[in-house]
């Protein structure tokens, strides 16, 4: 038995416009560029939708309708919703009808599309329970297996994923932490006992995600019977091939003309034709298979670039300090209650503006190879600083607490039977303690 | 190999780039092995052991003496202006001064022994047309600036322009300084891409830098860096081509956010008065320091203390002085419309036309420490790799090039 697990991954971030310092305390809206660009986050959107998201959900949705035994997982960000919600409803309305079949499984994630694990624990806790509340208002499900922003996986996520109930979770099925052993099975992460590791087989992943329209490639042109025999090659040796990519794999990274959506509307039959091949999703693979093995990863591993880690986000001056500078103003913003600002603050957080800021490609003088919006990634970290001093000029002119607020801090520290009885008048602003 | 070049001015007698591009690529060479014979038109004490030099108002058989004002970059008027200043005797303008170079030419080209020759700029264009023709020998000619650059587009001197024109069609092979001119040159020379190659500038670390130790804020700013004041800089001509103008009034859009900030801009030029007058118009004379024509210790220490370094030029075909100011730790806002934004990854970019965004910049880099900090170690890093060893290395292949091909038709 061999079960072909396919993930597609759906985030669109809230791009910062050219915001200048001149911009600071005039303009507290960071994300409604307006021009041609590529900061147009609404242009962006619709492109995206028009190329990726509704030919592919249509060729999913015939899948579906053809295939019972055709089943697959998405992840969604929470700040793609939104705009979905916003500005494409008809495109939200899509993925809910395959949604909607009951076969296609919603995965946890953070909302904002942050590596707010990394930085803070309790703000990371808030944006999955937010994602959470969203997936089951919108779709009404709740999802049961877990994946970070980039795939972003260490031992100490996969505990917290375990005591939060989560019964799988996902990461890159990277050699360097595998050795001789292979993605094709589920793990048990190190330190956990329930939980469950599904790895990302990265070389057939990416045979669709990145190679398909390379020229180049020794296996261009790629056909679904080519692509079915390498995953049927694995039965005796694998139980779960798990592939793992962006949604915009299909019509945005690899463009309609490179035969993509053929592809991907062949796939299934093909890997159904072997009688031992189905589908699974994340969940049903958890629920069929043992771990075949503990797996220890002490450091972080994603699924980005060749060292498979977040320097992309990370690696250079700016953005360590563009990231500090962010969470340290964690406890100053929610202190606000300011909803609008508090959702500013946590936009930002969404990794993409990190990975705009990256200097690495430099390096190898590849400057080209990698998507950024901005003209240099200097001008990304400038539009970032901007925008987070207009945050901070909007903290200080939050208007300072109430008496009220202040007693029932210090009440609250008293106990909390007391300040239900004191309060009782107030109760409406107690709730939120 | 040998190589006849041809400049107009050399270190420590030059005005600008030139000089130090001339410099630059024939040290370089010599290092690897050519045998440079650098012909200026004029005698100069200029000593590179390894260089051997030759002027041709002395080593040419022709014993008229022609004392030129050597200063490539003004502009015929002011030129004229200069000379009447020197004293009115000789050649009357700059044209008559570079056609004379290439009548004394001649008889150096015939004396000496070479495989190519590589003319340096538009001034010693017609110089390198005539060692051709005398000597029969393949021709490269390395534009380091255009008419065009230098009239920042409006004006271009026609005069000028047919010499570029004639010394590219004559050439056998044309070197531009950045992808950046040769566009321009395809543009409006009509030059064909296949005739082109591009060398980028360098820099000597070892000139550029270390001479001064301790501490480097020229005097007249210790009182304001006491103070907390910040220091932007510009280096260059004062005139059209370096966008002056754009960079005082984006200084004026600076201080209105951070007050603390010295605008230091050195160089002299045509447009210095006008400079001076746009300054007090804008209400920011207190701010801005005009500290005339500066080379030397001076503008090292210069380009130490400042905390941003600014190339506002309307069209600069390479612009060495930002790799100046990087060699030195000092980090660079640089124009778009320049050859060095090309080469140059750790600095920030900007349209020479959009003074908002520039005045953004400044303030950024003015604001946010890691900013600052970063362009300035990881933009030293880079520039360690623009070296003149590079631009040789590309030099010699061209002149392979150019002698296999010849080679090959006849």
């Amino acid at each position: 038995m061999l079960s072909v697990c396919p993930y597609f991954h759906v985030h669109q971030p809230y791009r910062i416009k050219r915001y200048r310092v001149f911009d600071i305390g005039n303009d507290s809206a960071y994300f409604n560029d307006q021009s041609e660009s590529d900061l147009n986050n609404k242009r962006v959107l619709a492109k995206v939708a028009r190329k990726s998201y509704l030919p592919a959900n249509a060729v999913l949705l015939e899948l579906l309708e053809k295939h019972p035994e055709f089943r697959f997982a998405f992840s969604f960000s929470g700040t793609v919703l939104d705009q979905l919600e916003t500005d494409f409803p008809d495109v939200l309305e899509s993925f809910k009808k395959l949604v909607a079949t009951g076969r296609v499984e919603l995965l946890a994630d953070t909302y904002y599309h942050s590596l707010a694990f990394f930085y803070s624990k309790p703000e990371f806790e808030r944006q999955v329970a937010m994602h959470a509340d969203t997936l089951l208002r919108i779709f009404g499900v709740r999802p049961r297996v877990f994946r970070n922003t980039e795939l972003s996986y260490t031992n100490e996520l996969a505990r917290w994923a375990e005591e939060n109930g989560y019964i799988g979770i996902l990461a890159e099925g990277w050699d360097g932490v595998l050795g001789w052993r292979s993605p094709n099975f589920l793990y048990r992460p190190k330190g956990c006992r329930n939980i469950k590791m599904l790895l990302k087989n990265y070389r057939l992943s990416d045979d669709i995600a990145f190679r398909f329209g390379e020229k180049s490639w020794k296996g261009w042109p790629l056909n679904a019977p080519t692509f079915a025999n390498w995953v049927q090659s694995h039965h005796g040796n694998g139980t779960t091939i798990n592939l793992f990519m962006d949604y915009e794999t299909f019509g945005e990274h690899q463009w309609e003309d490179t035969g993509i959506f053929e592809f991907l509307r062949a796939l299934p039959a093909e890997l159904l034709k072997h009688p031992e091949t189905t589908f699974k999703t994340p969940s049903e693979t958890v629920r069929a298979y043992d771990a075949a093995g503990e797996l220890d990863v002490p450091h972080i591993l994603t699924w980005a670039d060749t060292e498979r880690d977040l320097s992309a986000w990370t690696g250079n001056d700016i953005q360590k300090a563009a990231l500090a500078e962010l969470y340290g103003l964690e406890r100053d913003v929610l202190r606000t209650k300011d909803a609008s600002l508090i959702e500013a603050w946590r936009r930002l957080q969404t990794s993409d503006h990190f990975y705009y800021m990256c200097t690495k490609w430099f390096a190898d003088g590849d400057v080209h190879k990698y998507f950024n919006p901005y003209d240099t990634p200097y001008d990304a970290y400038i539009a970032f600083m901007n925008a987070l001093h207009d945050i901070q000029l909007r903290i200080r002119a939050a208007p300072p607490q109430s008496l009220v607020d202040r007693i029932v801090r210090a009440i609250f520290r008293i106990g909390k039977s007391a300040v239900r009885r004191l309060m009782a008048p107030f109760s409406r602003q107690v709730v939120n303690y | 190999m040998k190589v006849l070049m041809l400049g107009w001015e050399f270190p420590p007698y030059n005005s600008g780039g030139l000089g130090v591009a001339c410099h630059g690529i024939a040290r370089a060479l010599t290092q690897k092995g050519v045998d440079v014979l650098f012909v200026l038109p004029k005698k100069i004490p200029v000593s590179d052991e390894r260089i051997r030099f030759c002027f041709a108002d002395i080593d040419s058989l022709d014993i008229r003496r022609v004392d030129t004002a050597l200063v490539p970059y003004v502009s015929s008027d002011e030129y004229a202006r200069r000379r009447a200043g020197l004293d009115g005797i000789y050649g009357s303008d700059l044209f008559a001064e570079v056609r004379r170079y290439a009548m004394l030419i001649g008889d150096i080209a015939r004396k000496e022994q070479f495989d190519v020759i590589h003319a340096h700029d538009w001034l010693s264009f017609l110089a390198g047309i005539e060692a051709k023709r005398v000597s029969g020998k393949p021709l490269i000619i390395h534009v380091h600036i255009t008419s065009f650059d230098q009239a920042g587009g409006e004006n271009v001197d026609p005069r000028v322009f047919e010499i570029e024109r004639a010394g590219m069609r004559d050439a056998d092979m044309v070197v531009t300084v950045s992808e950046y001119t040769k566009q321009m040159v395809m543009r409006y020379h009509g030059i064909h891409d296949s005739k082109i190659r591009v060398v980028y500038n360098g820099i000597e670390a070892s000139d550029a830098g270390n001479t001064v130790v301790g501490n480097t804020d020229p005097d007249f700013l210790d009182s304001y860096r006491r103070d907390g004041y910040k220091i932007v800089l510009f280096v260059g001509r004062i005139t059209l081509q370096k966008g002056p103008d754009y960079f005082l009034r984006a200084a004026a859009l600076v201080l209105r956010h951070h007050p603390k900030t010295l605008f230091v801009v050195a160089g002299s030029g045509d447009m210095e008065w006008r400079m001076i007058d746009l300054a007090a118009a804008l209400g920011i004379s207190k701010n801005v320091f005009f500290t005339g024509f500066t080379r030397g210790e001076e503008l090292l220490r210069l380009f130490r203390s400042a905390d941003l370094f600014v190339l506002s030029s309307v069209s600069e075909p390479f612009g060495i002085t930002p790799l100046e100011a990087l060699v030195n730790g000092t980090p660079v806002l640089i124009s778009k419309q320049s050859g060095v934004s090309e080469v140059l990854s750790h600095a920030l970019k900007v349209d020479f036309w959009d003074v908002e965004e520039m005045a953004n910049k400044i303030v950024a880099t003015l604001k946010y420490e890691p900013l600052a900090r970063q362009l300035s170690s990881y933009g030293f890093e880079e520039v360690l790799q623009l070296t003149w060893s590079r631009a040789a290395d590309a030099c010699i292949a061209l002149y392979r090039f150019i002698l296999d091909s010849l080679r090959a038709k006849t």
